[in-house]
């Protein structure tokens, strides 16, 4: 059973088709680089997964479960977090509250002790200084750690990352990098989205390639290195 | 000088009913990002059923007031529920919705109380006054201005210090996102209107004592609380207080210095302000 | 398209007849109140329908124009020179109320629209010297062109139908120009019309100065037919019960405006009879369409008409085999 499978998905923003039958699966504490050019449909991919828009066809399950067309706070109940593009922190709210609001109990994940404000806080240092700061004037590498200590709070078993390197200074972007290591290592099931797909390749055990909203390549990352895959044509410019 | 006292006095006071007023539709049009037009016939309605529980029942004042605020709060739970929450799709049609109820629940009140003003007697023990740096306080006045800010403080915990208040807060500043972290923003809706139409309710048997209630009372608060909500900002209860005691300030030394000019004196800078700063003068987002 | 042109010309042939089929004076009158508020909720509708601008100020329009006929009548003015005053003051209110009121739009628009209103209804309450204050102005004799006595019931009717038709032909002919097509545009895609190079903000404050003509148009006409105008003709309560009357019958469509015009005054005066709680009635009439007909009544008995039409009518037999499906899955 794959932690996160996306079939047929067919979504639209008003009249404008984005995604057309587009599908892959996350397979359970594996971590999937969706990659893609400028508007290729991925995050539109995230936001239909995550509940926020509703696809005109086709199927999300989670877990074995049917959640097609649920509410996003349905999701986040079911163990889905979202660490969406542009961070989006509660920026009047301080940080302690960024997290508290997100917190959900659960009987943990098996492998370590459930996420609370204490062991996030420990993940990230720099949040427990900041702790009762606003966070609207965090710097945008310490809002981007915010955003995923506030997906974590909810103790997720699914975890989408949108473009979590965006913006950020390559120091930053490094830290980033090992915090996604670290979480996949403690068995969180990765959807990985970034534009720079170097940095998904290091990373990656599988790949899923968008082009013009409908998947062009999807496959684990072992059998592309081995097939040498040029991957350029669909990626664009790098 | 006594004059300029005694409207300084009469503007806090109204200050401090306006902030019960105003606070409510701040929340409510800060979270659920609907101006709630249905909001002075809540406090008219507070006032009325106020004034039954008080003059015709015989309750002390402050249980009055307490089930006047309940009564009116499960009003507002009704509408959220059963029509407001069918429509989440349309912020337009939730506001024509609360349109139409203020149609309703203004007939409703002249069937139920008929169309002659309902003066409510000032509470014995808090009636009177005293004499204090030369100028002459009505308790009843004093009074409000004490309610006032204690609900400012209650307030003030429940946004600031409780998960419930972030909840709020986070919803103001992102409904989506606040979704997206499993927060239950319908629940939250529903909470926050009851809230709002509580505070209205309250609001308006306070009151009653010094507005005295009556027919038409609903359509002469609630552009009040437009303007104070546009001033001071949705979903900012700093706003709504400083808003409130400026307003209060505005509309009765408006009236008592240009009679003539009182309403353009009132609602020129708010239309100034949604012209030149939409997010108002505290707020957080644009309307 | 002969359907429809039949239906107009019964639709103006009893509209002409009503003084012979409906009896007495009193429905004649409640007819001319009916196309009175059908101009003005034309007007309403010309910007919560077309340009997608949601007005609660409009009843300060109106009560613009029929102060300014009202008090230059007053004046010692001619009825010439106090239609074409009120006409050029509504026009010049209506030009700063929209330079003011486009500065949002959505809900912002809104609540600016319900200030100005206030504003204004503030200003025929309190500016005694000018407007007189709570005791409002009255009209001493209607006009009477050519030798025409508008006192009569009928007579005035009759020159509030012309009136009618003259409006109502100017917003068929905006609403189906290239105008009206742009408006619509603003309405439905403002960044995209913005991107081809309309000047979005031009085209929508054209469109509230033509809805602030026939409001105007209807405010003059309102004054003399109740020889009077006080400051409750600019309530709030007002202008909400025109977006209703627009909203209610159908926004975005021309019938829908008048059909919601007729609602309402039919139950503020026929109803009123019957029922002593009019306002409760038109508020839950009003909330049931928002809720079950949101489209209106004009639109949504089009669309229930032609859905009984499928159910009794057999469908007829398909062409190729089986229905459309999702277009086809790669």
């Amino acid at each position: 059973m794959s932690a996160l499978d996306i079939a047929g998905i067919d979504a639209f923003y008003g009249d404008s088709h984005v995604l057309y039958g587009v599908s892959f699966a996350l397979g359970e504490a594996r971590l999937l680089g969706l990659l893609g050019r400028n508007g290729a449909g991925k995050s539109t991919c995230m936001n239909v997964a995550m509940g926020m828009l509703r696809p005109r066809g086709g199927k999300v399950t989670l877990f074995g479960e049917d959640v097609t067309g649920k509410p996003p706070e349905d999701l986040a109940a079911r163990g889905l977090a979202l660490v969406p593009q542009g961070r989006r922190i509660f920026r009047s709210l301080t940080v302690a509250e960024n997290l508290i609001v997100a917190a959900r109990r659960t009987q943990g994940n098996g492998a370590h002790a459930p996420w609370d404000l204490a062991t996030v806080t420990s993940m990230f240092p720099r949040l427990k200084e900041r702790s009762r700061q606003i966070a609207g004037y965090l710097s945008g590498g310490e809002q981007q750690m915010l955003a995923i200590g506030r997906a974590l709070m909810s103790n997720p078993r699914v975890l989408l990352m949108d473009e979590p390197s965006e913006g950020l200074a390559p120091q930053i972007v490094a830290e980033v990098m090992a915090t996604i290591r670290r979480l996949k290592e403690q068995g969180l099931s990765i959807i990985l989205v970034e534009q720079n797909a170097k940095l998904v390749f290091d990373i990656a055990d599988d790949i899923v390639i968008l082009n013009s909203g409908r998947v062009a390549v999807s496959d684990t990352k072992d059998n592309l290195v081995k097939q040498g895959v040029d991957l350029h044509q669909h990626l664009g410019i790098y | 000088m006594s004059l300029w006292g005694i409207l300084a006095i009469n503007s806090v006071a109204f200050g401090g009913l306006l902030f019960l007023l105003s606070a409510g539709f701040s929340l409510i049009f800060g979270l659920m990002r609907i101006p709630n037009l249905t909001h002075g016939s809540m406090f008219m309605l507070g006032g009325y059923v106020g004034a039954s529980l008080y003059m015709t029942w015989h309750l002390p004042f402050w249980l009055a007031a307490l089930g006047s605020a309940a009564v009116v709060a499960a009003f507002g739970g009704v509408i959220e529920r059963l029509l407001l929450r069918r429509l989440s799709g349309s912020i337009l049609a939730q506001v024509l919705v609360t349109l139409g109820i203020s149609f309703i629940v203004a007939d409703f009140c002249l069937l139920t109380w008929t169309g002659d003003p309902i003066s409510v007697t000032t509470p014995p023990a808090l009636a009177g006054g005293v004499r204090a740096f030369g100028l002459f306080f009505t308790i009843y006045r004093i009074a409000i201005i004490l309610v006032a800010c204690a609900v400012a403080a209650l307030l003030w915990v429940l946004l600031d210090k409780t998960r419930l208040g972030a909840m709020i807060r986070a919803g103001v500043d992102d409904p989506e996102m606040a979704r997206v972290v499993g927060i239950r923003v319908s629940r939250l809706f529903t909470i926050v209107f009851c809230l709002g139409a509580a505070l209205a309710g309250f609001g308006g048997i306070m009151g009653a004592p010094v507005l005295t209630v009556y027919p038409g009372l609903d359509t002469d608060m609630l552009p009040l609380a437009l303007v104070i909500v546009i001033l001071g900002g949705a979903g900012s209860l700093l706003g709504s207080l400083v808003g409130s005691f400026l307003i209060g300030f505005v509309y009765n030394f408006g009236q008592a210095m240009f009679p003539e000019l009182a309403y353009f004196v009132l609602f020129l800078p708010m239309v100034l302000v949604l012209a030149l700063r939409p997010q108002g003068l505290f707020g957080r987002h644009a309307s | 398209m002969t359907a429809t042109r039949a239906a107009l010309v019964v639709a103006l042939a009893a509209l002409a007849a009503v003084p012979w089929w409906v009896q007495g004076d009193y429905y004649i009158s409640v007819a001319s109140q009916i196309l009175i508020y059908a101009i003005f909720a034309l007007g309403v509708d010309v910007l919560i329908g077309y340009a997608g601008l949601v007005s609660l100020g409009h009843a300060g329009l109106f009560g613009l124009a029929g102060y300014a006929a009202a008090v230059a009548l007053a004046g010692g003015s001619g009825h010439f020179g106090a239609v074409a005053l009120a006409l050029a003051v509504a026009l010049l209110g209506t030009a700063v109320f929209a330079a003011l009121s486009l500065r949002a739009t959505g809900i912002g628009f809104i609540m600016i629209t319900l200030a100005l209103g206030q504003i204004l209804w503030g200003l025929a309450y309190r500016w005694v010297s000018l407007t007189n204050g709570d005791n409002g102005v009255g009209v001493a004799t209607r006009p009477m062109p050519f030798g025409l006595d508008l006192e009569v019931a009928s007579h005035f009717y009759f020159a509030t139908l012309a009136v009618f038709l003259l409006a109502l032909s100017g917003a068929w002919v905006f609403v189906h120009s290239p105008f009206g097509a742009s408006l619509k545009g603003t309405r439905d895609q403002p960044r995209r019309m913005t991107a081809l190079g309309y000047n979005v903000w031009l085209i929508r404050y054209f469109a509230c100065l033509f809805s602030g003509l026939l409001t105007a148009v209807a405010g003059i006409l309102f004054v003399y037919y109740t020889k009077f105008i006080s400051p409750p003709t600019l309530v709030l309560t007002s202008s909400a019960e025109a977006v209703l009357m627009v909203i209610s019958g159908g926004s975005g469509t021309l019938l829908g405006p008048i059909v919601g015009a007729a609602l309402v005054v039919i139950v503020k005066n026929v109803a009123s009879a019957y029922i002593e709680r009019w306002n409760m009635l038109l508020g839950a009439i009003f909330v049931a369409i928002v809720v079950f007909m949101p489209e209106g009544l004009v639109p949504g008995s089009v669309r229930l008409a032609q859905w009984a039409l499928k159910a009794i009518r057999p469908p007829p037999a398909p062409a190729g085999g089986s229905p459309p499906g999702r277009a086809g899955a790669p």
